[in-house]
């Protein structure tokens, strides 16, 4: 590898140089940690049904906002992400004669990543603005 | 990019140019090993699992605006979403404790802060595990009144 004399404005804009899997990686490890620590409070919010109605609806009441309705938004298309992006990987090691065919399947998966995200977006931008207006 | 060797232009970084394996790295052996599959049979459950909690409960209707006590007590009657919520609580929390896990080792370098943070999200995922699976299984509406 040739020494550079100075760093290139590329050099700040990737930490990684290499294939463009790398940046699903950081994105299936951003949107991994979002839903661990959205999981662990909703687990808590779920546990109060077993405190009674007073107890649970007075929690789940906040969730009814446009805010949070959009970071809802978020966590689902956090979790399509990693879902989709993890059966990516799943598939390259339980097969790894897939590594070939590396682009395709990152182009496949990434296809595959919007019609989803597509639907979900618009389906739940629409709840939103129904919030927004009650 | 095709081929006929069926074999990547470059080797995996880190690994050996005269290993002509194809595909990613993989642990050799043991707990790892079958931690490693873990994370990937999971991963495939939870596909099916959380997106179709999502769905059912962020996308149908109103979405999760219709949720309420009534609405839980109701669900919980059946003994298939019962089932279907323990084994996404259990799954995810073990596949996310897992995740932090790896990603722990990547980053930490100390291990007396490895263990600190890989302990702490042990128990904060056990106690989880607990707690929801209390719930689910003793859950009874009827000491709040008839469900419906």
């Amino acid at each position: 590898m040739a020494v550079r004399s100075r760093k290139s404005t590329s050099d700040y804009g990737s930490l990684y140089k290499g294939h463009p899997g790398q940046w699903s990686w950081v994105f299936h490890r951003i949107t991994g940690v979002a839903v661990i620590l959205f999981l662990f409070m909703h687990v808590v919010d779920t546990a109060l049904v077993g405190w009674g109605p007073e107890a649970y609806d007075k929690v789940v009441r906040a969730y009814a906002n446009p805010i949070v309705h959009l970071l809802e938004l978020g966590l689902v298309i956090a979790v399509w992400y990693h879902s989709v992006n993890g059966t990516k990987i799943t598939l390259i090691d339980f097969f790894p004669r897939l590594t070939t065919r590396i682009t395709a399947l990152s182009i496949g998966s990434l296809v595959v990543f919007l019609l989803g995200a597509i639907p979900i977006t618009v389906i739940m931008l629409g709840q939103t603005i129904d919030l927004w207006r009650a | 990019m095709a081929t006929t060797t069926e074999r990547p232009a470059t080797p995996a970084p880190g690994r050996d140019p005269r290993d002509r394996r194809l595909g990613r790295e993989r642990p050799v052996g043991g707990g790892e090993l079958w931690l490693w599959l873990f994370m990937r049979v999971s991963g495939l459950l939870l596909l099916v699992l959380a997106m179709g909690h999502l769905v059912v409960m962020h996308l149908f209707e109103t979405g999760a605006e219709r949720i309420d006590f009534g609405f839980v007590a109701t669900r919980w009657t059946s003994p298939f979403w019962r089932t279907w919520d323990w084994m996404l609580l259990m799954l995810a929390l073990v596949h996310g404790i897992n995740g932090l896990r790896n990603i722990t080792l990547d980053y930490v370098k100390y291990p007396g802060a490895r263990l600190v943070i890989n302990v702490t999200t042990y128990v904060i995922g056990f106690v989880l595990m607990v707690l929801g699976t209390v719930v689910v299984v003793s859950f009874d509406p009827t000491k709040w009144g008839p469900v419906g």
